[in-house]
């Protein structure tokens, strides 16, 4: 093995030289052209997609940097669609920012040049194969996005935002690296591998080792946001500009799951009957708390924010599902699914807010439940894709939603938990009801707001195929979720 | 199993969706006419490509016919698995007919977003037919539940004044069943070692306390859909709210969807739970015959009124399929046939008066023979089809239902029977306040007779209740192999 082999860090090699870079040349862009930076920024996009697409092709897993650094197909993949939601999200975001002031003055084109920071990180985060790796990423994504919510400083919301934000998220890496300690302690090694074979070994102290779960676990938690470690998530994304909401409850669940697979699943498998019994208590509660706060929200974005606790609640599911009195014979195919859903997710979550930033203008933030009254009216195409979104959400076939609902099920019933499944499903039942009020805004009542609706051509289209590609992939789930499976198995394996 | 060689089902769900999709996307609100016209065309071309399922399907072959089956999710091995057997075949013309006349329904009708009203139609129609071919189980699932969009949007965007609680209702309650339902196939899923293929299922060895679980859930989506007392309160909401053609969808088709699920899983995947719990199906049934039979003769409402009325003859549906004999369950599907024409008509007699006085309520009319004696004439006689009169078709399903279950237990039999005596109360009293009588008041005296269009959507409703009421054969004969496949099926324990 090589230990410097520079091949599988490619992809993050170019975007940190390319963010530099953007960084640099930002400087000499007038306000006026600050489209030159948005494009450098999407062809950096565009070739990292290029050269992850390519490690997807070759389905290796490379080890490098003395096993710091993994590239292995659940990597490139997860890498491949968050390339895909940090630059649909830029698209989207482009008018919303640069009405808003975020993108010229004083602060130029940094949005984009933190978004490409944030973007690093989760990389590193989702290919880190050793604790300080994984947290060096986690915290290199954490700072950029803290920086982006509190971009509009002289907006006290958002500043309020960015404090909660970045006090509670120093607060769950502080939990996640005493977590790590304790199993350094324990195992006397940061490598997952090495760990993994310790835990295994059954020579290590069961009791540092379980403590160690236990802060490792919440860590998880608050970066995911799952109750009760949720606090954070609606006040962040209704205070958040809308952008950066989405740039944090896109990409980086992906994020998010890769570094539960590699902490829990690859690091420590042979302690899943602990730590699975804490998913379940975390899973359970988000889907209860998640689902019935949200029917009280009458602001769209904390709506969505419960929405988003409540659909964390199922990918805890698909991982809590791996483990069945101690064989894992079932294990790809839990957490495939919940990377499925993940993936669901952030592609759905992704219209969501896209509609939302479509319907905003300047002075005015659509984020408003009834702000989306008669929105079938003004422009029934993007309200048929609002609504084909929310079924995604709720779970309702053909939209891909259903599927991933459906692949998670599967999971859980295959342990043989049916009582999980069936309060899974009473629970979207009750989830199900706020996204058809948001339905039943659009379709039944009459536009309170008449105005017309104005749409860059780039992101009527990139929103259209956004719709599209939920309806397709409900019509055809079956590729993907065969290149999920495959991902993983080839994770496990090696 | 005969392969098809040419996809016929397939063509016979996705043409009209493929209209409906069509005039969704490039029908303008500023051209009505147009989308109209295309609207129609879609339904009528979809209508004439099921009838070959007609000519082509042979009645003494056992198992499936005009089969299509493909790889569709690798992962979870589920199939795209399409085909028919005596059971299905006939509701695939009658989704389709059902649904021209539904386009004709709306023609002048509805003038806010005609395109998307008609394409919705469509889509559910394809979605409806869909259903009732799919043989594997997570593809029925998904055209299941499919169907709740479209009517979903339907009820709430043109129906009524209450229409948003309606709507809601509708959808959540249905929501409720189906998703124990997937559960349950989930559950049926792991049992057959990977297999969502339903004919599989039918095969598969369950030990008694699983088939009762099995059955419940099933039960839960199947009940809600038909409906079942005591899960039927959505039903009389979505239908006074929904507009004309939403209902008459609704009455005809959707019903029958959870009728149909008893007949594809219920029964033959869970045989001795259906045995075991036929006395408590035989009860419910009994209890929406009798009692929804007397709730619907109090209504004041008319829609309100055939709503119940379709309760209880749904009831005799469900009745026909638990009481195990082949008289029965034959019945009980030339009931859910005849019900789709008689119901629809009735639906669109009301709106036919509606659209002229903006009024359900019965109180309001009287007399209108005397100003709409064409209109008196096919109302009194799908009036007549209601209450099973002899030469309509609500007559022999009826009949045949009430014969199966004499020979299962005599007292239900009579029970069953009283039945039709409600029916024939209610109908006629109906007829008798909204029809006969003095003209009750001035708005009833200015009313224009049925149009040409009307007419003629009436009067093909009107010929099919006869024709099927004068000579079923067709019907009966199509499904006799198949009901008595299933009978034998059922017969037999799964228990091992």
């Amino acid at each position: 093995m090589n230990n410097m082999n520079l091949l599988p860090v490619y992809p993050e090699i170019f975007l940190l030289i390319a963010a530099s870079a953007i960084l640099l040349i930002d400087l000499f862009v007038s306000d006026a052209k600050r489209h030159v930076t948005y494009l450098l920024t999407m062809a950096t996009l565009a070739i990292c997609a290029v050269l992850s697409l390519a490690d997807v092709n070759s389905g290796l897993t490379t080890y490098t940097f003395h096993n710091m650094f993994v590239s292995d197909p659940m990597s490139s993949l997860l890498k491949v669609f968050s390339y895909i939601a940090v630059g649909l999200t830029l698209i989207y975001s482009r008018q919303y920012a640069s009405d808003r002031g975020m993108l010229s003055g004083y602060l130029g084109g940094e949005f984009y040049v933190l978004a490409l920071f944030a973007l690093l990180g989760q990389m590193v985060m989702i290919s880190g194969n050793n604790f300080l790796i994984i947290y060096l990423g986690l915290e290199l994504m954490s700072l950029s996005l803290y920086a982006l919510v509190a971009l509009r400083r002289n907006h006290a919301v958002s500043t309020e935002a960015a404090m909660k934000y970045f006090i509670l998220g120093a607060l769950a890496s502080g939990f996640l690296l005493y977590g790590m300690s304790m199993l350094y302690g324990a195992t006397g090694s940061l490598d997952l591998t090495e760990v993994a074979k310790a835990a295994a070994s059954g020579t290590v102290n069961k009791t540092v080792l379980v403590f160690g779960v236990v802060f490792l676990v919440s860590g998880l938690a608050f970066k995911l946001g799952v109750v009760p470690f949720h606090m954070w998530v609606p006040d962040v994304y209704q205070g958040a500009p809308t952008a950066v909401t989405l740039l944090l409850g896109g990409a980086p669940k992906l994020a998010a799951f890769a570094i539960c697979i590699r902490l829990l699943v690859e690091g420590l498998l042979p302690l899943a009957v602990d730590w699975q019994q804490m998913l379940v208590v975390l899973a359970v509660l988000s889907m209860v708390i998640g689902n019935v706060t949200a029917i009280a929200q009458t602001n769209l974005k904390r709506m969505l924010a419960y929405s988003t606790i409540s659909q964390m609640g199922f990918v805890l599911l698909g991982l809590l599902s791996g483990v069945v009195n101690g064989n894992v014979f079932s294990a790809a195919n839990a957490y495939s699914s919940a990377m499925f859903y993940s993936i669901t997710y952030v592609l759905t979550t992704l219209g969501t807010f896209g509609v939302i930033l479509l319907l905003a203008r300047a002075g005015f933030e659509a984020e408003n439940l009834d702000d989306f009254k008669g929105l079938n009216q003004r422009s029934p195409w993007f309200a048929l894709v609002m609504l084909l979104l929310m079924f995604s959400l709720a779970g309702i076939p053909p939209v891909m939603g259903f599927y991933a609902k459906l692949a998670v099920l599967q999971a859980v019933l295959g342990t043989g938990q049916v009582w999980l499944a069936v309060v899974a499903v009473l629970l979207s039942l009750i989830g199900a009801f706020y996204y058809l009020r948001v339905v039943k805004l659009m379709y039944f009542d009459e536009p309170v707001d008449n105005s017309v609706i104005v749409i860059n051509k780039d992101m009527r289209v990139a929103l259209s195929i956004n719709g599209a590609a939920v309806l397709a992939l409900g019509l055809m789930p079956g590729p993907l979720m065969t290149a999920c499976a495959t991902a993983i198995v080839k994770t496990l394996a090696s | 199993m005969m392969q098809s060689t040419f996809p016929v089902l397939s063509l016979v769900i996705w043409c009209p969706i493929a209209f409906g999709l069509f005039v969704l996307a490039f029908g303008r609100d500023d051209n009505p006419a147009l989308v109209r016209g295309v609207s129609l065309v879609g339904a009528i071309v979809s209508f004439l490509v099921t009838l070959p399922l007609i000519q082509h399907f042979d009645n003494a072959a056992h198992g499936m016919q005009f089969v299509e089956k493909f790889a569709w999710i690798d992962r979870f091995n589920i199939h795209y698995f399409l085909g028919i057997d005596g059971l299905s075949l006939w509701f695939i013309p009658l989704t389709a007919f059902i649904t021209v006349i539904v386009v004709m329904a709306g023609w002048e009708v509805i003038e806010k977003r005609v395109a998307q009203y008609m394409g919705a139609f469509l889509i559910l129609s394809g979605l409806m037919i869909g259903v009732f071919c799919a043989l594997d189980g997570l593809l029925f699932y998904v055209f299941f539940e499919s169907t709740l969009i479209p009517m979903f949007i339907i009820i709430g965007v043109w129906g009524g004044a209450n229409r948003v609680y309606a709507a809601v209702k509708f959808f959540l309650y249905t929501l409720v069943g189906s998703l124990l339902t997937l559960v349950a196939i989930l559950y049926l899923y792991f049992k057959s070692a990977g297999s969502f293929d339903i004919l599989t299922w039918h095969k598969l060895p369950l030990p008694l306390s699983a088939q009762i679980l099995v059955f419940l859930a099933f039960l839960m989506a199947f009940a809600v859909k038909v409906p079942m007392w005591p899960v039927h309160t959505w039903l009389p909401d979505a239908h006074v709210e929904a507009p004309t053609g939403g209902s008459v969808v609704l009455a005809a088709i959707m019903l029958k969807l959870g009728g149909y699920g008893f007949l594809r899983f219920s029964l033959p995947i869970a045989p001795d739970a259906s045995h075991y719990l036929s006395a408590f199906i035989i009860t419910l049934s009994l209890i929406a015959v009798i009692y929804i039979g007397l709730v619907a003769l109090v209504q004041t409402d008319m829609k309100k009124l055939v709503a119940y009325s379709s309760i209880a003859h749904m009831g005799f549906v469900t009745l026909g399929f638990f009481v195990f004999n082949e008289m029965a369950v034959q019945g009980a599907i030339v009931q859910m046939i005849s019900h789709g024409f008689v119901s629809g008509a009735m639906f669109l007699c009301i709106g036919v008066l509606y659209d002229r006085m903006h009024s359900r309520q019965i109180a309001d009319y009287g007399g209108v023979v005397n100003t709409m004696p064409k209109f008196a004439a096919l109302f009194v006689l799908f009036s007549l089809a209601n209450c099973g009169l002899p030469a309509t078709s609500g007559f022999v399903g009826e009949f045949m239902v009430i014969l199966g279950a004499v020979k299962f237990n005599f007292w239900i039999g009579v029970l069953a029977a009283t039945a039709l005596i409600f029916g024939a109360a209610y109908s006629l009293w109906l007829v008798k306040r909204v029809v006969f009588g003095e003209i009750g008041n001035p708005y009833v005296a200015k009313l224009k007779d049925l149009s040409a269009r009307e007419f003629f959507m009436l009067g093909m409703l009107a010929v099919a209740v006869i024709a099927m009421g004068l000579y079923p054969a067709p019907f009966t004969d199509a499904m006799q192999t198949s009901v008595a496949d299933l009978l034998k099926h059922v017969a037999l324990s799964k228990v091992n």
